[in-house]
């Protein structure tokens, strides 16, 4: 079902454990898109023959697959981008342009990977506006008692991630949401892991933009999905100018199209993003409530390994139940280089990734120069979690 | 040991470990073994860039001969720098600029280094002959 999977590498099996950075993709995304490429390969939205149509078709129902997959209101509330990170940018300027303004404030939680920091730093610079953080406990949690200071009458959104790419711990977003929008602020939700790990029901959450990509999906890389409630994106300037976003042209006056088409200039990678459809349609395989108790058991089993060694220091510790954490572990073994273990581990065929995992301020509020992470998808099995587990253990007996 | 014989007995070193954890093992043991690295001298302007792991590289010029002396937070890349440094310090700014450092293609090391990494072994490499040449 998944071709990367079965490969070898360093003539040892593989045991892809960065699912974090990019899922693999199942035969039937790899071939919707192969079937695009091949034999509906042409601009989408504007001929009238055949190939076109074709390549249309399978772009704007990814759309209607999305739209169901959230639980969005309208398809004009989902506008495809190349991935999170430029969905962000989208939102922090085009958002900045129409309410932003000196004086004003932003905020952003400590726990953010940089593409939900950095846009929101660029556009504070832009517009003079003040970057505010709220703070994540020792244990990787938000510290959500300093959310009441933080909002302010020039708070003019908050932009949280749904589960950090580093802890792993499912925030309670909804609660961030109502507290926000008591007080009128509006709320990004960085779903780049959330849409991956939770149900997510833009409705029922009621964020004003959820985010996310699918290459973190199963889909093809290059897609990314920016949902928006219809009121700000009305509300919102486009973002980039040219292709179909227009209306009308003229060197006078420049009309836009409709939503979502207005945020989507340029030839769109229409190929990668039609695979969204097959992605979403191999997700609701993992609603099977013996594959959830399965891969469950398999991330409860490294948490209490990861826990209890005490050779490791473990980041993202749920309070409650091991239900708030996703299988995403990031951890550091005092007196060993995150870098030396993930190097060994390769040559074991063991796929981690480590480093500073693109959330450097995170890395210095927990005083680290970077981790080992080791992510899981339900793809994943329990003997790969052991072999994972024996070849850390040698890794590190290696290395101490 | 002029330089090439000592790069060629580097080569037939490595070439005894067909197994990459040997290998590692073996850079584990040359990283432990490079002599201490004064924190005083792990400064900005000695940091090689291009690493993922930091790597601080410092010399000084003995009768005519390039003493380099190095460290790195990461015990893997302080192995390969303590291979370098065991050919080329010591020798002087002519034997260094004469090889073509093809030392460390022939142990596999540059092609299954993560690219990062490789670009980091670029980076040590380009720093040494950048010193050996300020220094003819």
């Amino acid at each position: 079902m998944f071709p990367t999977l079965s490969r070898k590498v360093y003539g040892k099996n593989l045991v892809y454990f960065d699912n974090a950075a990019t899922s693999q993709r199942p035969q039937t995304v790899i071939d919707e898109w192969n079937r695009i490429t091949a034999e509906s390969n042409a601009n989408i939205h504007r001929a009238v023959h055949r190939l076109a149509d074709e390549a249309t078709q399978a772009y704007e129902h990814a759309r209607d697959a999305v739209k169901d997959f959230l639980n969005a209101d309208a398809r004009e509330e989902i506008v495809f981008t190349s991935g999170t990170t430029a969905a962000i940018n989208l939102v922090a300027f085009c958002f900045g342009e129409a309410f932003v303004s000196a004086g004003d404030e932003v905020i952003v939680t400590e726990a953010e990977h940089h593409s939900n920091i950095v846009p929101w730093q660029m556009m504070c610079r832009r517009k003079g506006a003040v970057l505010k953080v709220l703070p994540v406990d020792d244990d990787g949690h938000l510290v959500l008692e300093k959310l009441d200071e933080l909002l302010t009458e020039r708070t003019k959104i908050l932009a949280v991630t749904h589960i950090s790419n580093v802890l792993g711990i499912v925030n309670p977003v909804e609660e961030i949401i109502r507290t926000c929008h008591a007080k009128g602020v509006p709320v990004l939700v960085d779903g780049a892991q959330g849409a991956v790990h939770c149900k997510v029901d833009v409705q029922k959450l009621d964020c004003d933009f959820y985010v996310f990509s699918g290459h973190k999906l199963y889909a093809a890389t290059g897609t990314g999905v920016l949902y928006g409630k219809r009121k700000w994106l009305d509300a919102m300037p486009p973002y980039m100018g040219g292709g179909e976003m227009v209306g009308n042209v003229s060197f006078r006056e420049t009309t836009y199209a409709p939503l979502p088409m207005k945020f989507e200039a340029g030839t769109q990678n229409f190929a990668s993003t039609a695979t969204l459809k097959q992605a979403l349609n191999f997700t609701n395989l993992l609603s099977d409530n013996e594959l959830i108790k399965y891969n469950d058991e398999i991330r409860d089993y490294l948490l209490d390994y990861l826990r209890n060694d005490s050779r490791i220091r473990l980041f993202g510790v749920p309070r409650g139940t091991s239900d708030e954490k996703i299988p995403l572990f990031s951890f550091v073994v005092d007196g060993v280089h995150h870098e030396d273990l993930a190097l060994i581990m390769d040559k074991m065929g063991v796929a981690v990734r480590s480093g500073q995992m693109c959330a450097e301020p995170l890395m210095d509020r927990f005083g680290v120069t970077g981790m080992l992470r080791a992510s899981l998808a339900p793809y994943n099995t329990m003997e790969e979690a052991e072999y994972f587990v024996k070849c850390l253990n040698r890794a590190i007996d290696m290395l101490l | 040991m002029t330089l090439i014989e000592a790069e060629n007995a580097v080569v037939e070193e490595f070439s005894m470990y067909e197994e990459w954890l040997d290998k590692y093992e073996y850079l584990i043991e040359l990283g432990k073994s490079l002599q201490d690295y004064p924190e005083a001298a792990k400064t900005d302007d000695r940091l090689i860039k291009g690493c993922q792991s930091r790597v601080w590289l410092d010399y000084k010029v003995e009768d005519g001969n390039i003493v380099f002396n190095a460290d790195s937070d990461a015990i893997i890349t302080k192995g390969i720098i303590s291979l370098l440094i065991g050919l080329y310090s010591g020798r002087t700014a002519q034997e260094i600029l004469s090889s073509d450092f093809s030392v460390v293609e022939k142990i596999g090391l540059k092609e299954n280094l993560s690219p990062t990494r490789a670009n980091g072994l670029v980076s040590m490499i380009a720093k040494i002959r950048e010193v050996a040449g300020a220094n003819v």
